[in-house]
């Protein structure tokens, strides 16, 4: 019984999952785009969920959904609700071609998966109690993925510099 | 483990990845084509956990923070270049941007 309801908020996830991705490239309102991405997020979250994984859960609610997405509908009003038809201009064949490129992309990921697995991902590995907890992803981050913790906070630093750079009037734009 | 197998995992994963490239090729809006591409990075997030659940390791599930941090930082810096070419009246396109073109 249990497993029948995991399964079925499964495959409710997964399903809102991906027809909300192609709810945010076929908009044309990019606000709407944003409020389908925030769905996105948060079915990605259950699924996230569901494969015990709960801190990452929790700060793909946090990070994502919460503060990433405002940034993006906050630019997005301060922009104005400027429509843009999702394939206006270029010709036939471009928009025919990133379908195609888009499909061939999936289907050699689906390929590259399914003879790479081989049948050896069927059975997963038993996991402890404390699996995906908040204690042990910190252990982890402080002892053997300390490089890249530090390496992680000196790219948001590096990208909050950025953002005030490129926010800063410069003397370029009086003559634009 | 209850529920879908990794399999399953990763086959939502590669459906979504070409989802967001078919967005950041079709779309030309900057805007959509961000949001694009936190759909792909989100995909591959989706892969990484369930590797993390398969091989019940947590390192799986540190990647995936990591790349979450560099997704914001990607936003940050994206939004701020969408800002400035607002306020320089450059038309939001991705084809009319050829300003760095030498």
């Amino acid at each position: 019984m249990g497993n029948f309801l995991v399964w079925v908020i499964w495959i409710g996830a997964a399903l809102a999952c991906i027809s909300t991705a192609v709810a945010v490239i076929s908009f044309t309102n990019p606000f709407y785009s944003a409020l389908a991405l925030i769905g996105n997020l948060a079915s990605l979250a259950v699924l996230f969920l569901l494969a015990s994984a709960e801190f990452v859960a929790a700060a793909q609610i946090l990070v994502y959904a919460g503060a990433v997405m405002v940034m993006f509908l906050f630019v997005i009003a301060y922009l104005g609700g400027r429509a843009d038809a999702p394939w206006a201009g270029g010709p036939r064949w471009l928009q025919l071609g990133a379908f195609v490129v888009g499909a061939a992309i999936m289907i050699e990921v689906i390929v590259a998966l399914v003879t790479a697995a081989d049948g050896g991902l069927a059975d997963s590995a038993e996991i402890s109690r404390s699996f995906g907890s908040p204690a042990e992803i910190g252990r982890l981050f402080l002892t053997d993925h300390l490089l890249a913790f530090e390496i992680t906070s000196i790219v948001l630093l590096v990208a909050a510099v950025g953002g005030v750079v490129l926010g800063m009037k410069s003397s370029a734009e009086d003559d634009a | 483990m209850l529920g879908p197998s990794t399999t399953w995992y990763l086959a939502v994963a590669a459906v979504l990845f070409g989802i967001g490239t078919t967005g950041v090729i079709l779309r030309r809006s900057p805007l959509i084509v961000l949001l694009s591409l936190e759909i792909m990075l989100n995909a591959s997030n989706l892969a990484l956990v369930g590797f993390s659940r398969h091989f019940a390791s947590v390192d799986g599930q540190v990647f995936a923070i990591s790349v979450m941090a560099v997704a914001a930082a990607e936003v940050c810096v994206g939004l701020g270049l969408i800002v400035a070419f607002t306020r320089r009246k450059m038309a939001l396109d991705v084809d009319t941007l050829t300003e760095l073109r030498g």
